[in-house]
C-alpha cells in the first residue's frame, strides 16, 4: 500500500533529476544537445510507466487517500513546512493524465524545435543596423525547461499540504515565465512573459492571504489526516455519524461547540435515494473551532463578554463563517490567476508567444489546469456562496473568451481563447456542484486541447505563419494534421450520437450541462438560469469557431500560395504523437459496457474521488435563515430527465454553432466579411478582445505609469535637491571642521608635542658626548651626589 | 681620626685600604687616556670592592650576627674575580679591535657614538 506515493514520488522526481543532468550537462549531450531531449523523455516516459502502475496498484486499495510525509522542510513552533502526499484517485487520475500527455508532447517537441540544433536567425527580430539577430540554438534549454515544468505540475498534484502547493505553484508560473520568453529576443516575447508573471502574481497575493487564513485558524497546513493529526479537510469536515447529536459531543470537547452549516436532518433523506451511499458517515461543513475562536477573539477584544449565553448565540449565528468564506475566495483567487479566469485571463492568449509544444503542454493541458485542479482538490473547503461565486466567474469567462475566439485569426490565440473558455467550463462545472464533472471536463480537456495545439503546430510548422488569412486548402497536403485536428474539433465541441455515444467531450460537456440545468431548476432566480443559458450558449458558439478553424486552415482555395506550395505533412515524431492524443480523446470517457456515461472507467474513477463529504446538496441560509443558495447534488443530475434534456439541448447548440460554421466558411452562403460589416461596433469589440487589455491599460497601467512619472519627479526635484544641498552642507561643515578644528588644533597639539619632545631630544644629546672619562667622572660624582643627598638631603 | 693609628688592625683599615684603592680605581680611570690604564683603573675599582667583602666576610665580623655576612663575602669576591678576568678579555678583544680601525688606543679617540 506504501509502494504508491513511493511510485508516484518517483514519477514526480524523474524530470528533477533529467532537469539537473540538463542544466548540468544540457550542450554537451550528443550533437549540439540533441541527447537532453531523450533524457527529458526518458525521465517523463519512466514517470508515466511508474503512474501507471500506481493507478493499477490503485485499484486495490480501500482507503479514501493516503496521506503522509516524507520530509520536514522546518519547523517554526507550530509552522511546520512539509514535503508531503495525499494520494487519492484524482491524484494517480491526473499524474497519468499529465506524464502521458507531457511524454506525447516531449516526442513531439524534437520535431517542432529542431531548428534549435543549429545557430538560428530569428527573422522576427531586427537588430539596430537592419540585419536579423542571429543567435546559437538553445535545443536542450527547451528541455530543460519541459523537466523542470513537469516536476512542477507533478509536484502540486501530489502534494500533501497547500504550502508545498504553494511552492510549486509559483515553480510552474517561472516554467510557465521563462517558456513564454523562450524567444526572449523578441519584444512581443519577453513582454508577454512578464505579462504572464505579473498578472499571476495578483492572484497569488489572493491565495497567500488564504492561506494566512487557514493557517491562522486551523493550524496546519496539510490536506488530508498526518499520523492522528487532523488536516484542513477533517478539520473543516468533522465526521458525524447520522444521528449523533454532534453539538453535545463537540461541546464536551471543547470550550466552544462547532456549528454545524449543513442541514442534519435532510442529511439522510438525500442520501436515501443512493444506496450506496448510505454507507458514508456525512461530513457536514462546519465552521472550525480555530475559526470560531478567532472570532470569539475579536468580538471580546470588541467588548463583548464570552458568556455562556453569547457564546450560544454566536455559535446559532455562524461566528466565524466568515472566515472560511475568506479562505475559499482567497484559495479562488489563485486559481483565478493561475487557469486565467476573468479578471486575470489577459495572460493566456499573449502567453502564445511561446513555442506549441509550450502552449500545447502549459497554457492547455496541464498548467492552466492546475487551478482548477486546485479547485477539486479543495473543494470540501468551499462554502456555498464561494461556489456561488466561482460559478459566476466561470460562466462570464466562458462566455466572453468564446465569443472573442470567433473573430481571432491567428491560429493559435483562438485556440488559447477556446481554452479560457474550457476553462470556464470547468469553473462553471465546480462551482454548481459537478465536481466530477468538471475533473472530468479537466481531463478530456486536456488530451483533446493538447491534440488541437500540437496540431496547430504542426500546420505552423509547415506554412510558417500563425495567420489563418494565410492557410487554406492544407487538407491535401497535410492529412494526418487536418484529420486529426477534426478529431480535436469534434471532441471539443462535444460531438457524438445524442444518448448513445460519443467522443469524450461529449461526456463530460453533457455533465456540465446537466448539473447546470439541474442547478438552475432548483431556484426560481433568473441569474441561475441565465447561467445555464450562457453555458449552453457557449457551446454553440464553440462549435462555431472551432469549425471556424478547421475550415479556415483545410479547407477552400489556398490563401497564400507560396505559403501552400511549400507546405508539407510534419515528420512522423510528431504526427504519432497527434495519432495518439486523438485516439485517447475520442475515447478517453467512452464507457465500456453500457451507455451510461456513468459507468466509463473514468467517470467511474473520478466519482469514487469524489470528496468524500459530497453527498448532499449544499445550502446558505440568509439572516431570516433561509435558505437562499443551494448547491445540488451531483447525482441527482444523473435521473433520464434532467440528463436527456440537457444532452439534447447540448447537442442542438453545437451542431446549430456547426452548422452556421458550414454556412459561412465552407459551404461559402453567406460572406463573413459582410457579416462583420452588419455587426459593425460588435464585430470591432470582439476583435478588441473586450478591450480588456486597453481597460486594464487605462486601469492600472496608466495610473501606474502617471503615479511612478510624480513620484520620479519628486524623486528627481525635491529628494535630490535635498540631498544634493545635504550633501553640500556637510562639505561645507567638514571643511570647517577639518581647517580649524583638525588642522588647526588637534594637528597643531601634536605638532606642538612633538617639536618639545625633539628639543629635549636635542638638549639630552649634548650629554652624550662619547667621552669615555667623563662618563667615568659623571658616574664618579652621580654617585658621590646619590650618596650625600641619601645621608643628609632625606635625614628627616 | 687618629685613633686608627693606635688601634688594632680591624675592619675600620680593611675598609679604608679599600676606599683607596676604588678612588684610585675611578681616578685611574678618569684620568688614563690609555684604554690599558683604564681597564687597570677598573682592576683596581673591582678589587677595592673585592677587599670591602673578603673583610666584611671575615671571621671578626662572622662573630657579631649584626653585621657579618659570612662565607658569602669570600664566595662573592671569587665571583667578581672570575667576572673581573672575564670582562679583561672581553676589555682587551675591544680594545684590539680599536686599535686595528684606528691605529690608537686613546679613549678620548673613541667617542664617534656620541649623541
Amino acid at each position: 500500500m506504501e509502494t504508491i506515493p513511493t511510485l508516484l514520488g518517483a514519477a514526480w522526481l524523474l524530470p528533477l533529476v533529467s532537469f539537473t543532468l540538463i542544466l548540468l550537462f544540457g550542450p554537451r549531450m550528443g550533437k549540439a544537445g540533441k541527447a537532453a531531449s531523450y533524457v527529458a523523455i526518458g525521465a517523463i516516459g519512466g514517470g508515466f510507466v511508474l503512474s501507471l502502475i500506481a493507478l493499477f496498484q490503485w485499484r486495490g486499495i480501500d482507503e479514501p487517500y493516503l496521506a503522509g510525509e516524507w520530509y520536514t522542510l522546518a519547523q517554526f513552533d507550530s509552522l511546520k513546512l512539509t514535503i508531503g502526499y495525499y494520494v487519492d484517485t484524482l491524484t494517480v487520475v491526473m499524474f497519468c493524465m499529465v506524464t502521458l500527455i507531457a511524454t506525447c508532447i516531449h516526442f513531439y517537441a524534437v520535431g517542432y524545435m529542431h531548428e534549435e540544433l543549429h545557430d538560428v536567425t530569428d527573422h522576427e527580430v531586427t537588430l539596430a543596423d537592419g540585419s536579423h539577430l542571429t543567435r546559437p540554438g538553445r535545443f536542450h534549454r527547451f528541455f530543460q525547461y519541459l523537466s523542470l515544468f513537469c516536476f512542477s505540475m507533478l509536484g502540486i498534484v501530489i502534494s500533501g499540504n497547500i504550502a508545498m502547493t504553494f511552492v510549486f505553484w509559483e515553480l510552474v508560473g517561472i516554467c510557465s515565465y521563462f517558456l513564454i520568453g523562450f524567444y526572449i529576443e523578441r519584444k512581443s516575447a519577453s513582454t508577454a512573459a512578464n505579462k504572464a508573471f505579473i498578472v499571476n502574481r495578483v492572484g497569488d497575493m489572493g491565495m497567500i492571504i488564504g492561506l494566512m487564513v487557514l493557517f491562522t485558524t486551523l493550524g496546519t497546513f496539510n490536506f488530508g489526516d498526518v499520523d492522528g493529526e487532523p488536516g484542513i479537510f477533517s478539520l473543516v469536515r468533522p465526521e458525524v455519524a447520522h444521528h449523533d447529536d454532534h453539538a453535545g459531543r463537540d461541546a464536551a470537547a471543547s470550550p466552544f461547540a462547532t456549528v454545524a452549516l449543513a442541514p442534519k436532518a435532510d442529511a439522510g433523506d438525500q442520501s436515501d435515494h443512493h444506496g450506496d451511499h448510505t454507507a458514508h458517515a456525512t461530513r457536514p461543513l462546519v465552521v472550525p473551532q480555530g475559526m470560531f475562536d478567532a472570532a470569539v477573539r475579536d468580538r471580546v477584544a470588541a467588548g463583548e463578554e464570552a458568556t455562556a449565553e453569547n457564546l450560544e448565540a454566536w455559535q446559532s449565528s455562524k461566528l466565524g463563517y466568515g472566515l472560511l468564506v475568506i479562505a475559499g475566495l482567497g484559495i479562488f483567487c489563485g486559481c483565478v490567476g493561475k487557469s486565467a479566469q476573468f479578471p486575470l485571463h489577459v495572460w493566456l492568449p499573449d502567453a502564445m508567444e511561446g513555442p506549441t509544444p509550450v502552449s500545447a503542454l502549459v497554457h492547455s493541458a496541464t498548467m492552466v489546469a492546475a487551478g482548477v485542479f486546485l479547485v477539486g482538490r479543495f473543494y470540501p473547503v468551499f462554502t456555498p456562496e464561494v461556489l456561488l461565486a466561482i460559478a459566476v466567474i466561470g460562466c462570464f469567462t466562458l462566455f466572453m473568451a468564446a465569443t472573442i475566439a470567433i473573430t481571432a485569426t491567428d491560429i493559435k490565440r483562438v485556440l488559447a481563447y477556446s481554452t479560457l473558455s474550457q476553462l470556464g467550463y470547468m469553473m462553471f462545472a465546480l462551482g454548481v456542484g459537478g465536481w466530477v464533472a468538471g475533473m472530468l471536463h479537466l481531463i478530456t480537456h486536456a488530451f483533446f486541447k493538447s491534440l488541437l495545439f500540437m496540431c496547430s503546430g504542426s500546420v505552423i510548422h509547415a506554412v510558417h505563419s500563425n495567420e489563418m488569412t494565410d492557410m487554406g486548402g492544407l487538407l491535401k497536403k497535410m492529412p494526418i494534421t487536418a484529420y486529426t485536428m477534426l478529431v480535436g474539433c469534434l471532441a471539443i465541441i462535444g460531438a457524438g450520437i445524442p444518448l448513445v455515444i460519443g467522443l469524450s467531450g461529449y461526456y463530460s460537456k453533457d455533465a456540465i450541462l446537466a448539473q447546470a440545468m439541474l442547478f438552475a431548476e432548483q431556484d426560481e432566480n433568473g441569474l441561475f438560469r441565465l447561467m445555464f443559458f450562457v453555458a449552453a450558449g457557449g457551446a454553440a458558439i464553440t462549435a462555431f469557431y472551432m469549425f471556424r478553424l478547421w475550415f479556415m486552415t483545410f479547407l477552400g482555395e489556398p490563401r497564400d500560395a507560396h505559403r501552400y506550395e511549400h507546405a508539407h505533412e510534419s515528420p512522423k515524431v510528431m504526427t504519432y504523437p497527434l495519432l495518439v492524443l486523438s485516439f485517447f480523446a475520442i475515447f478517453v470517457a467512452t464507457p465500456l459496457t453500457s451507455l451510461d456515461m456513468t459507468t466509463a472507467p473514468l467517470t467511474a474513477a473520478l466519482d469514487e474521488a469524489r470528496p468524500a463529504d459530497d453527498h448532499q446538496a449544499r445550502t446558505a441560509e440568509d439572516a431570516a435563515g433561509a435558505t437562499w443558495l443551494s448547491i445540488p447534488y451531483e447525482h441527482d443530475s444523473h435521473t433520464a430527465r434532467i440528463h436527456t434534456q440537457a444532452g439534447l439541448i447540448a447537442f442542438g447548440t453545437a451542431m446549430g454553432g456547426l452548422l452556421l460554421a458550414c454556412c459561412i466558411y465552407w459551404w461559402r452562403l453567406v460572406n463573413p466579411r459582410e457579416v462583420a460589416d452588419m455587426f459593425r461596433p460588435i464585430y470591432r469589440f470582439l476583435l478588441g478582445k473586450w478591450w480588456f487589455d486597453e481597460l486594464y491599460d487605462r486601469l492600472f497601467v496608466q495610473p501606474t505609469f502617471f503615479f511612478s512619472r510624480i513620484i520620479a519627479g519628486i524623486d528627481k526635484n525635491l529628494i535630490d535637491w535635498l540631498i544634493d544641498n545635504l550633501a553640500a552642507g556637510t562639505r561645507w561643515f567638514c571643511v570647517g571642521f577639518d581647517t580649524w578644528i583638525d588642522r588647526l588644533f588637534v594637528d597643531g597639539l601634536v605638532n606642538w608635542t612633538a617639536r618639545k619632545i625633539y628639543a629635549i631630544g636635542l638638549a639630552f644629546r649634548a650629554v652624550q658626548t662619547g667621552n669615555l672619562r667623563q662618563y667615568i667622572v659623571l658616574i664618579v660624582v652621580g654617585t658621590v651626589a646619590l650618596f650625600i643627598l641619601a645621608t643628609f638631603g632625606f635625614a628627616g | 681620626m687618629l685613633s686608627l693609628l693606635s688601634e688594632p688592625v680591624g675592619l675600620s683599615h680593611y675598609l679604608i685600604v679599600g676606599a683607596v684603592m676604588f678612588v684610585s680605581g675611578a681616578v685611574c680611570m678618569a684620568t688614563k687616556r690609555n684604554a690599558l690604564g683604564v681597564l687597570m683603573g677598573i682592576e683596581l675599582v673591582l678589587n677595592g670592592a673585592n677587599v670591602n667583602f673578603v673583610a666584611f666576610g671575615s671571621d671578626f665580623l662572622a662573630r657579631n650576627p649584626n653585621y657579618g655576612i659570612g662565607l658569602d663575602g669570600h664566595v662573592i669576591a671569587l665571583f667578581v674575580i672570575v667576572l673581573a678576568a672575564a670582562e679583561a678579555a672581553v676589555a682587551l678583544a675591544i680594545v684590539l679591535n680599536f686599535y686595528n680601525n684606528h691605529a690608537t688606543i686613546d679613549v678620548d679617540k673613541a667617542d664617534e657614538l656620541k649623541g
